[in-house]
């Protein structure tokens, strides 16, 4: 069981377990042994829910990816394809079948669609003539994945770009049907509240499923008081600017998917006396990266700059710890010490890996570059000279840095001047498409589309406006582009995170909880899209009443994707002493400012 | 929960209808015989009942199956059977009130997941014309919508095209036109293809944007070829020296200038390989220009041409250092490519802003600058503190020692 998921103040691993009994369920309708061939996409989020351990129990015996050509061989009386619905790869399997080696045992075909069954797709297996060789054609519906005991993601990529640039609503059905899935389990969500086009969609969506549920009436205890569904673009800024947590930069430099990251392994080699470092690793080292981590947990959400002191207690910690045993002199002793050896030890390699990390992160974060570039980010936020072309941006591009760092680092701007100046845009614009390829228009066009990167209309820069009254920067920058040492250990404002800059999404969801939004009618209108609040009527005896001094609980779905920043913020919140809110986060995608930015660029088929 | 072989086969045939238009000459009864057939048939899918996700709800939030409502198209049938033949005239000046609004009638999650399992496309486009089909869809935001994506995801780009050529979203049209590029790897063929992406109705800027892809291509395949053949005949030079590690083919212009600049600088403005045809053809800005040189001069430690590249003559005739870049930009590109601290010195020299120069200076150990800077600016205690920096009995340290002990320069400190 992941046992880290119960930890929190709601218990994912319910969720957790409930999508795993519809797994065996399937599972075992195919009976006898099996194979499954994956969809590569897929493995990744499914690694959260089960391992093999899991599959082996149900008679799976062997594993493949999907690819096209021959099926290998594989002594089992199942073959199951766990797939998206997506056209290619319909095509792939229909050429596995087709290529079926007939003088063998013969073996059933089944199909798993995840999330959704898609008749599109099915048309066209039956186009390909494959359609009746399947047996069970099913869909899981794995919407809201747990990830941590306070996050769950739909890891959807493509969903972004879908809700807000084509108009396309299929991931917020998705979300609106995880959300049912969540209220069947941890009971009816009594307040919905929102901002944006997209969230008024998804309450509008989960009020109608809820109204086709007429008959079996929700016994379950409410869990959740709120829920709060917020759209990405209501805050365009925070994923642009590069994140200072510990996770964050983590998740900046290497990139952390599905919990886990691979690192080099140069600095995880392990020691051997007298070897001179002969045999070095050439793979990269993974690591999983959640709260079962005790240092892990502790460390995450700091900024990065007290994460240094953090490390250095616990090496002395550790190491009394482990000197007790000149101690220990009676069996009775002994025999104590030796029973925590392993807790021991699991710290000692913990600590040693994250001390890796930090050394790794850090060679990054003094870099002469690194500092350049959180000057500029921090200079737009703060609202400096967002007017006109910056000289770093063009000494980048002239240097021919990462496309998506350029990007990066043009949209923030756009974003914090309400739009660039025509003449600034097709300036960038043209030094862009001239040092990177024409084909790059079409990236720019999207980034337009998304309200990234455009041109002033109106003339009127309403940023400003918005980050005064939100008290958005809190200007605790120290030499270094961090926090001062003080702030970063003991912070008091959720700027933290950024070294100064509170992230917008954050902030609007904590005066929600106080004082209440009425409080800031005017800067919500400035923010695009409508905001609301609907009841969802509740059976009496189930209404929830509080304790005293017993903190109200809030989901908070972010439609378009989440930043482990905003995440590490709202864990700031939930355990202030006066804060009266704890929250659980779920996003349609964990992400960052450059798979943000990725995932809007076109590419070739 | 499965349909069986044979009613997936009897359900695709059956709702397999010749195309029709209704600007056909035909008899308008049979027409109208058609419509009503095809209407109904829509209703047997709709009603299908073995897709057990199939949340049939209308948007006054009533479940369908309650039947507190005949079925969206069972009245269109109806209506069309009840009124005489001649007041249907099939044209298209038909108010749209009359036709049902079926997308209305569905929520967001039902059109999404009715389009997206394709039934109801699948089957309009196989009985309505385009015309109408897209007339229809014009009035109806969301619908559209989820054309466009069906269509892209089919990958239909034929339609999809038509479809923006008619909603007049000619931006959109010409954007994912130009898109197809991206797709087409032979050289040749995507020249040609892009040709024909010029004219399209693109914003002015990318517009001229696009010409300039056209245009970048057309030169660089000229430039492949005849590079090919030099290199291969073994008697240029440079290309004997350095042999080229790619192509230039689709390659961003400014890498294409440096690679002009690197093996064709000499060349006249008439050939489409000289730096300064590249230069006047995309109008290059000066900046762009020099910055581009100077990194392909220095890689070939050519400090003739970078000279050359910052001296110009005033009216006068005397020669004067000028760059439209930061000079400390320049001693960076220097320092990149290893030029010799003689070299470095005469540039870091140039930098203006005092403190950068020194920061430079100290940086690539050019020392007759530190020390110049520092009696310049009358400063004994960094002079003396670099004393320490640099080699023992050096010339250098001499300089230094003769400048502090002398005489005529008032120190402040």
């Amino acid at each position: 069981m992941a046992a880290h998921l119960s930890y929190g103040r709601v218990n994912l691993n319910v969720l957790r377990e409930a999508v795993r009994r519809e797994l065996r369920e399937f599972l075992d309708k195919c009976a006898g042994s099996k194979a499954i061939v994956w969809d590569e996409y897929l493995t990744g989020p499914f690694g959260l829910i089960a391992q093999y351990s899991l599959l082996k129990e149900h008679e799976v015996e062997k594993m493949f990816t999907l690819k096209g050509n021959r099926l290998p061989a594989a002594d089992v009386k199942n073959i199951i394809f766990f797939v998206r619905p997506r056209l290619e790869l319909m095509d792939i399997i229909a050429e596995n079948v087709l290529s079926e080696d007939r003088r063998g045992p013969t073996r059933d075909f089944h199909i798993l669609f995840v999330p959704r069954r898609s008749l599109l797709c099915e048309q066209r297996l039956k186009d390909l003539g494959v359609l009746g060789s399947f047996i069970h054609r099913e869909e899981y519906s794995l919407d809201l994945i747990p990830f941590d005991g306070d996050l769950l993601s739909m890891e959807s990529e493509g969903a972004f770009k879908e809700c807000y640039l084509e108009g396309d609503q299929t991931s917020l059905y998705h979300a609106a049907k995880g959300l049912m899935t969540l209220q069947a389990l941890y009971g009816t969500i009594p307040q919905i509240f929102g901002k944006g086009e997209c969230a008024r969609q998804v309450a509008n969506m989960m009020i109608r499923m809820k109204r086709e549920f007429t008959g079996s009436q929700n016994s379950i205890f409410p869990v959740f008081d709120n829920l709060l569904l917020l759209d990405r673009n209501v805050d365009l800024l925070t994923p642009l600017a590069t994140q200072l947590t510990y996770e964050g930069l983590i998740d900046e430099i290497y990139g952390i998917q599905n919990s886990y990251v691979k690192l080099p392994p140069e600095k995880f080699a392990p020691k051997k006396q007298g070897d001179g470092g002969k045999d070095l690793p050439t793979e990269a080292k993974k690591l999983q990266l959640n709260s079962a981590e005790e240092l892990y947990a502790e460390i995450r959400d700091k900024n990065f700059n007290a994460v240094g002191s953090v490390l250095s207690k616990k090496a002395k910690i550790i190491s009394a710890a482990f000197e007790e045993r000149h101690n220990a002199k009676t069996v009775g002793e002994i025999k104590q010490f030796v029973s925590q050896l392993p807790h021991m030890q699991a710290a000692r390699g913990s600590l040693a890996n994250h001390t890796s990390i930090a050394e790794l992160i850090k060679d990054v974060t003094t870099s002469e570059d690194f500092f350049d570039k959180l000057t500029v980010e921090q200079e737009f936020m703060s609202g400096i000279d967002t007017d006109k072309v910056n000289n770093y941006i063009e000494d980048c591009i002239a240097q021919k840095h990462s496309l998506i760092k350029v990007l990066r680092l043009v949209c923030l701007q756009s974003v914090c001047n309400s739009g660039l100046k025509q003449k600034v845009l097709d300036y960038y614009k043209r030094e862009i498409l001239q040092t990177y390829g024409y084909e790059h228009i079409l990236t720019l066009h999207n980034l337009e589309k998304a309200g990234l990167l455009k041109p002033q209309t109106g003339g009127r820069n309403n940023y400003p406006t918005i980050r005064k009254t939100l008290r958005l920067w809190m200007d605790d920058v120290n030499e270094q582009g961090f926090c001062s040492l003080i702030i970063s250990q003991n912070p008091t404002d959720i700027s933290y995170v950024y070294s100064g800059y509170a992230p917008l999404s954050v902030r609007l969801a904590q005066l929600l909880s106080r004082p209440g939004w009425r409080s800031i009618e005017e800067v919500l209108r400035i923010l695009p899209g409508p905001h609301f609040e609907e009841r969802q009527p509740l059976p009496t005896g189930l209404q929830k009443k509080r304790q005293p001094g017993e903190n109200r609980v809030t989901l908070i779905f972010f439609l378009g994707g989440v930043t482990f920043a905003e995440i590490a913020a709202l864990r700031f919140l939930s355990q202030l002493e006066d804060g009266g809110t704890e929250y659980v986060i779920a996003t349609t995608k964990l992400m960052n400012g450059t798979s943000w930015i990725e995932a809007l660029m076109e590419k070739p088929f | 929960m499965n349909r069986t072989k044979g009613d997936e086969e009897e359900y695709w045939n059956s709702s397999k209808f010749k195309a029709f238009t209704f600007d056909d000459e035909d008899d308008e009864l049979s027409q109208l015989k058609e419509s009503k057939r095809a209407v109904n048939s829509l209703r047997d899918f709709v009603d299908d009942d073995d897709d057990d996700d199939l949340e049939r709800v209308s948007w006054s939030g009533e479940p369908v199956g309650s039947r507190t409502r005949p079925g969206s198209f069972q009245s269109l049938s109806d209506a069309l059977s009840d009124t005489p033949a001649k007041s249907y005239a099939p044209e298209l000046g038909r108010p749209k009130g009359e036709y049902r609004d079926y997308s209305n009638d569905w929520s967001p999650s039902d059109t999404v997941r009715r389009l997206r399992k394709g039934k109801v496309l699948i089957f309009l486009k196989r009985t309505l014309s385009k015309e109408i089909l897209f007339r229809e869809l014009e009035v109806r935001q969301v619908a559209l919508r989820h054309l466009i994506h069906f269509l892209k995801e089919i990958g239909d780009q034929k339609l999809l095209l038509d479809l923006f050529r008619f909603l007049d979203r000619t931006e959109e049209l010409a954007l994912s036109h130009y898109r197809e590029h991206l797709n087409i790897q032979d050289p040749d063929k995507r020249k040609e293809f892009l040709k024909t992406c010029v004219g399209l109705p693109f914003s002015a800027e990318d517009s001229a944007h696009i010409q300039d892809h056209y245009t970048l291509l057309e030169r660089q395949i000229i430039i492949e070829a005849n590079d090919r053949h030099l290199e291969s005949a073994g008697q240029t030079e440079i290309f004997r020296k350095h042999p080229r590690k790619a192509s230039i083919l689709n390659m961003p212009l400014v890498t294409t200038l440096f690679y002009s600049c690197f093996y064709h600088y000499t060349e006249a403005e008439g050939t489409f390989s000289s730096p300064v045809n590249l230069k006047k053809t995309f109008k290059i800005p000066d900046k762009q220009y020099v910055l581009t040189a100077l990194a392909a001069r220095a890689k070939l430690r050519a400090w003739n041409d970078v000279d050359a590249l910052f001296t110009t003559k005033n009216w006068l005739g005397y020669t004067k250092k000028r760059a439209p870049i930061g000079f400390h930009r320049v001693v960076e590109i220097l320092h990149k490519n290893n030029a010799p601290v003689q070299i470095l010195q005469e540039y870091v020299n140039l930098v203006e802003d005092v403190d950068t120069k020194l920061n430079l200076a100290t940086k690539f150990k050019c020392h007759d600058v530190v020390i110049d800077t520092y009696r310049d600016l009358k400063d004994r205690q960094q002079l003396l503190a670099y004393r320490s920096k640099v080699d023992k009995g050096s010339a250098e340290e001499e300089k230094i020692d003769a400048l502090l002990s002398s005489s005529q320069i008032r120190w402040k400190n």
